[in-house]
């Protein structure tokens, strides 16, 4: 699967104003919402169920990554925002370490293999050290988005 | 290469049968049973019970081969419902790693239902 299947280019926060796990959810939650990718009146909803996952076992993977995430009725299909944070923010992740870039991935209830399709595209990328340094040093979402659409036309690249 | 004097064979033989004894090699193939397949949460577990053990866990499928004691690696599965991993264990704990993982696949299944249990509720 392709990151440009997937992830809406329009929601990418270069650099969330929050300080906090659960106020960059509800950035990034927002950012779909505006982008029309949530069922409407959904948004409170999901934010909610994303910090409730969240609070039953962390996604901070380590290596200053989170992949919040939940399967919920309020979208439609599998839909990821990016979001970044050069201040770091506590996720109480793995490796005790400040997250700096944060996917929320939403995935509707159906279809558990698409989400773990999705999943498996970005964890992929993940491993590299090069896309998690470039994904960091990304300071506007143009730049997010060529890199995850040169990553897309050619896996290997990094 | 040439077998060397008997003496030296038996020593060597000896060497070999202690290395086995030492570095144990075990291998399994497991299904995925849990509907949801293998998303974070499942890999999570199972990356907790390798790191239990001294032996290397790697886990394959078709395509990759993985770390198992690595969440980013194991997520990286994605394997669904279904979907057949081989799991070898190397290491001198390796039999009671690849027991303990192969329970938690296929038994247990990542204390999750499987799509039959999903459709009685």
């Amino acid at each position: 699967m392709k990151f440009a299947d997937f992830v809406c280019f329009e929601a990418t926060i270069p650099e969330l104003d929050s300080r906090d796990r659960d106020g960059a959810i509800a950035e990034l939650v927002t950012a779909l919402d505006r982008a029309g990718r949530l069922k409407r009146g959904r948004r409170e909803e999901i934010i909610k169920a994303v910090i409730k996952r969240e609070n039953e076992a962390s996604t901070g993977m380590g290596k200053g990554v989170a992949l919040p995430h939940v399967k919920h009725q309020g979208v439609r299909d599998v839909v990821a925002a990016i979001g970044q944070s050069s201040g770091g923010l506590d996720f109480a992740a793995l490796d005790k370490q400040p997250v700096y870039t944060v996917i929320l991935i939403l995935s509707p209830v159906k279809n558990p293999d698409k989400h773990l399709q999705a999943m498996e595209s970005i964890f992929r990328q993940l491993q590299q050290e090069k896309f998690r340094k470039f994904l960091r040093q990304a300071h506007n979402p143009e730049q997010v988005e060529d890199l995850l659409r040169e990553v897309d036309e050619n896996p290997s690249l990094l | 290469m040439q077998s060397g004097p008997s003496a030296d064979t038996g020593r060597l033989r000896m060497q070999a049968g202690e290395d086995t004894l030492e570095n144990v090699v075990c291998e399994a193939i497991v299904q995925i049973r849990n509907a949801a397949g293998l998303h974070m949460r499942p890999a999570m577990q199972f990356v907790d019970i390798a790191n239990q053990f001294d032996s290397d866990i790697m886990v394959s499928n078709d395509e990759t081969v993985v770390d198992g004691k690595s969440i980013m690696q194991m997520s990286m599965l994605a394997a669904t419902c279904g979907t057949k991993l081989r799991i070898k264990a190397e290491g001198q704990d390796a039999e009671r790693a690849l027991e303990a993982l192969r329970q938690l696949v296929e038994e247990t299944h990542f204390h999750e239902p499987t799509p039959e249990e999903e459709k009685k509720h």
